[in-house]
């Protein structure tokens, strides 16, 4: 069985930290596993952890008033979920649901936050992956908020 | 210039928008092509546009065309019955090559309705499999219900040793692939990427950012095959409707290498 350790070291989100920083983080994780369908956090719960998807993949589910829910972004392995615990009030603003079984380092947020506060280097060192990740994000989303597949070409 | 004659042998709804009509000419004579090339497809009465053909290039004898109602001449095709007779003018333009690619990796991206145009060089690469290494589809699409060729899809990837990876802008929560933009899907296929020729046809927007991700990644510009629309109107070079700048895209393309476009792609306006 593999050691939270090396379930760190070996994710791309921590990828290029060395050894003690990873070491440190590994005192605010858990493993975690959730069944297809089980969800990770709901909208409006406090927002307390980082999850490290190691193996299956993540829905983040928004409720529409009046229809279905929608999907608005998946998260594979190798990818991490969830930002809202670094910014007050610290709430989730989807709901994250497992899709397949899911294999997760969750990282207790308020143990990063102090150990961040304390190691500003540390603290830097994530602000740059957290953004890095966002950065993804914010373009996908801005991309698709154009709707390009929605006009232009016949066939 | 004269559209030759054929009739409509079978319809197929894809989605919602989007029909597949299959042809054979009255004169009994097929319609020898390379994928990636296109017709002017005619609804007598109604009006001409260009439409990529999406069928086997190993069956002259049957031309298909997937098209999707986007307008006047789109909407009446679309809309063309088993029996009905259409105009059709060439084959025309510049095909993806797809034999330049064997020896090394394949990447298929398309996005929304560039699987149709792409639809023709994958069934080349499933003919001739074993020419080729790794043979990626990546699709995206705005919604499920938007999934082009979705058992097709599906064939290929369970029969011809095709990666298939579908990804879609959103959905319902009854979807259980990917949600995302479609450059999304080239960080989890594997490839060579200096040995790798990449096909991508969607919307102008979507091939920028996929050919960035693509060169990102090490593929050559000069190995990265781009298909691109403009206004085309004669198909073979005389009226200049698809010009950019330097290329008529009738005849120069629709399909050209990112290198020879890089520096268009980036012109407003143009």
């Amino acid at each position: 069985m593999r050691s939270l350790q090396d379930l760190l070291a070996e994710h791309p989100f921590f990828a290029g930290l060395d050894e003690s920083t990873v070491s440190m983080l590994v005192g605010c994780s858990t493993n975690v596993h959730y069944r297809a369908g089980e969800y990770l956090f709901h909208e409006g719960e406090p927002a307390d952890r980082l999850f490290v998807v190691r193996r299956g993949r993540v829905a983040l589910d928004v409720h529409v008033p009046g229809q279905a829910e929608m999907v608005v972004e998946t998260v594979e392995e190798g990818g991490v979920v969830g930002w809202s615990w670094l910014v007050p009030p610290y709430r989730w603003f989807f709901d994250a649901r497992a899709v397949q079984e899911v294999s997760a380092v969750a990282v207790d947020a308020t143990c990063l936050r102090a150990k961040c506060d304390e190691d500003p280097a540390l603290g830097y060192a994530l602000m740059q992956r957290v953004a890095g990740v966002m950065y993804h994000r914010l373009q996908s989303a801005r991309v698709r908020l154009l709707d390009l597949y929605g006009a232009g070409r016949a066939g | 210039m004269l559209p030759r004659p054929f009739r409509v042998l079978a319809t197929r709804r894809e989605t919602h928008d989007t029909m597949t009509l299959e042809l054979a000419a009255l004169d009994g004579e097929g319609l020898p092509f390379a994928p990636g090339q296109f017709t002017m497809l005619q609804a007598f009465g109604v009006g001409e546009v260009p439409i990529s053909i999406s069928g086997d290039p190993g069956r002259p004898d049957r031309l298909v065309h997937t098209i999707r109602d986007v307008g006047g001449v789109t909407r009446t095709l679309c809309a063309a019955r088993e029996g009905d007779v259409l105009g059709v003018r060439g084959p025309y333009g510049h095909g993806w090559g797809v034999s330049d690619g064997a020896g090394g990796d394949v990447l298929v991206i398309a996005g929304g309705i560039g699987l149709a145009p792409l639809r023709a060089a994958v069934l080349e690469l499933v003919a001739s499999r074993d020419r080729f290494g790794m043979v990626h589809v990546l699709h995206g699409a705005r919604t499920e219900a938007d999934v082009l060729f979705g058992e097709e899809l599906l064939a290929w990837a369970s029969g011809s040793d095709i990666e298939l990876a579908v990804i879609v802008d959103r959905a319902a929560t009854s979807w259980t692939g990917r949600v995302g933009l479609v450059t999304e899907l080239l960080g989890g296929a594997a490839f060579d990427p200096g040995r790798t020729l990449a096909l991508v046809c969607g919307p102008e927007v979507m091939m920028r950012f996929v050919a960035a991700g693509l060169v990102a990644r090490g593929v050559p510009p000069g190995r990265v095959r781009l298909s691109l629309e403009r206004n085309m109107r004669c198909g073979v070079g005389l009226c200049g409707h698809c010009q950019l700048r330097e290329y008529l895209l009738c005849v120069d393309g629709p399909v050209l290498s990112l290198d020879a476009v890089r520096r268009q792609l980036g012109v407003r306006e143009l």
